[in-house]
């Protein structure tokens, strides 16, 4: 089965900004993904190129095995896209809308999906009220829902969470969820790290063009920071031999990187032997978020 | 044609939603004209025998608020759609190039079609015109309307901004409208400005319009079918070359 996308040695110029720079990627069919990035790292630009707003000046792009350009059509068949801006149409109601965006894919009788997808969105009341006359987290919504209207296999969510409440958030990632548990391809960009570290399987890091890390989250977490054990001691001393390895931490505690949980036990023998005693011992997971600011650091 | 039938749809409702601006503002416009020129020049003013100047006004009057709505149509609504950023909601599409272009070109046309009948109908109270040639009247009226469609598309494409559509409109499409002899017969104009009468493109369209009308016209009406024809072929390869490459589109 071809990959849900795949996009090798993308590049894009805008005028002096390489937004794209030599982007290899490939997401498999079912995968829940993040592409993560600080601003002006070439996210948008990603999307908008597999999407079809935008052309690459040189490499290969394809959305379900369609080449984006040679077999658009397909390609955007395939394809959702939630845009990062919050657009809108001011002529037309919620649901108006939805039927027009669903023509346009073809699809006549498509009442019934997208009543479901009015539902599942919150959006029943507003159905035929005027699109200018909603809130910002309700334009967010219906844009939501125009990127499914034709149940694209690939769904790709540019910054969906971007000024939307808490409740809004946790409604939309649930049912993005069950889209992807129905076996939708999902990606996202996003700026909640914490969000993608719950959600995603796999993450992409993007900086200044370039993929800069590729891995399962997991990986990710793993090889960049490692795990760190935070100790409030006393006295607050710590034998030479692990003072060597300690790192900056809060005021008042000890930081140890450690390989991993298996070290703890040799720690506490090395402590105890030098009449120090562990009035608290704390695990740090990494997190994204921690990973993100290193991967960013480095190169 | 499911995607080419909801844009269409789309275009259309898109005006008649604001239908007091985009059909009735128009009509009203043209009622007044008719009312300032024919109180100046009836009875002053005979282009051909037997016509009174208000009947023979009438017909240019009514293609010209055509030509000018048609052309309003799509590149009001492809330069809003671009500023406003909701353009992307036909780009995401799989719709062809051809189904983008004919939905703009049909709805353009659909409008005019509608201000141009309604300038006719409300202008009959002052003076009846006949219509013994229906068909070309209404061959020019749609090929009117497709050709000002056409260029509105590519006008709406081609600008960033409303000023610069409202340059192209001002000094290009209002100049030429006036100019293709909608106040007058071009046979009243020196040698030279009818020269220059017949490289304008759309007095072909107005006067096979009024052959229509008055059985009588500057150009066989074949001929200028002919004429508006090749525009209107060469305006669709242009504007569909544009659309193809998504000049302006996509980035
Ligand atoms: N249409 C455009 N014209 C000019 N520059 C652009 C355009 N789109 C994006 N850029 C530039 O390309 C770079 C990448 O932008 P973008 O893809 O939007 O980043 P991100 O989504 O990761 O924040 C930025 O420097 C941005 O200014
Ligand atoms: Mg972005």
């Amino acid at each position: 089965m071809a990959p849900a996308i795949e996009v090798r040695q993308a590049y894009k110029r805008y005028g002096d900004v390489q937004a794209l720079d030599g982007v290899d990627l490939s997401v498999e069919p079912g995968e829940f993904f993040a592409l993560l990035g600080p601003n002006g790292a070439g996210k948008t630009t990603l999307i908008s190129v597999l999407a079809g707003l935008a052309r690459a000046d040189r490499g290969e792009v394809r959305v379900m095995g369609y080449d984006v350009r040679v077999n658009y059509r397909e390609a955007r068949r395939a394809l959702g896209v939630v845009p990062q801006e919050l657009v809108f149409d001011p002529f037309f109601t919620v649901r108006e809308t939805l039927r027009i965006q669903s023509g346009y894919f073809g699809l006549r009788r498509n009442d019934a999906w997208i009543d479901e997808v009015i539902e599942r969105l919150d959006l029943t009341a507003k159905a035929n009220a005027n699109m200018r006359s909603l809130s910002g987290g309700m334009k967010r919504r219906v844009l939501v829902a125009q990127a499914l209207v034709h149940k694209p296999p690939v769904i790709i969510l540019d910054e969906p969470t971007a000024g939307v409440d808490v409740e809004l958030r946790q409604g939309l990632w649930e049912f993005v969820r069950q889209l992807n548990a129905a076996g939708h391809t999902i990606v996202l960009t996003t700026h909640y790290l914490e969000e993608a570290e719950t959600l995603c399987g796999r993450v992409a890091m993007l900086k200044n063009g370039r993929v800069v890390a590729l891995d399962t989250t997991r990986n990710v977490l793993a090889g960049v920071s490692g795990i760190h054990l935070k100790l409030k001691l006393d006295p607050d001393r710590l034998p030479v031999e692990l003072a060597e390895r300690s790192v900056p931490g809060p005021e008042g505690y000890r930081v140890l990187p450690i390989q991993s949980h298996d070290e703890t036990p040799d720690i506490m023998i090395a402590l105890r032997r030098d009449g120090v005693t562990v009035q608290e011992l704390e695990l740090l997971q990494p997190d994204l978020e921690e990973a993100f600011v290193q991967i960013m650091g480095r190169r | 044609m499911t995607g080419f039938r909801t844009l269409l749809y789309k275009e259309m409702l898109r005006f008649w939603k604001v239908s007091f601006q985009t059909v009735a503002a128009p009509i009203i416009t043209a009622l007044l004209y008719l009312l300032v020129f024919s109180h100046v020049l009836e009875g002053r003013v005979q282009v051909y025998p037997g016509v009174p100047y208000t009947a023979f006004l009438i017909p240019g009057l009514a293609m010209m608020s055509l030509l000018q709505n048609a052309f309003a149509n799509s590149s009001s609504s492809v330069i809003q759609s671009k500023v406003t950023g909701n353009i992307i909601f036909i780009l995401l599409p799989p719709l062809s190039h051809a189904e983008f272009y004919w939905a703009y070109v049909v709805a353009a046309v659909v409008r005019g079609l509608m201000v141009g009948l309604g300038v006719f109908s409300v202008t009959l109270v002052t003076v009846a015109v006949p219509v013994p040639h229906p068909f070309w009247a209404l061959a020019f009226a749609i090929m009117g309307g497709a050709i000002l469609g056409a260029l509105g598309l590519i006008a709406g494409i081609w600008a960033d901004k409303f000023d610069q559509l409202a340059t192209f409109q001002n000094f290009i499409i209002v100049p030429l409208t006036f100019l293709a002899g909608v106040f007058y017969s071009i046979h009243s104009l020196p040698p030279f400005w009818q020269a220059v009468s017949h490289l304008n493109p759309f007095f072909y369209m107005i006067d096979g319009f009024r052959f229509g009308f008055f059985d009588a016209s500057d150009v066989p009406p074949g001929r200028s079918l002919f004429v508006v024809g090749v525009c209107f072929a060469v305006l669709s390869f242009v504007a569909l070359q544009m659309i193809k490459r998504g000049w302006k589109l996509r980035h």
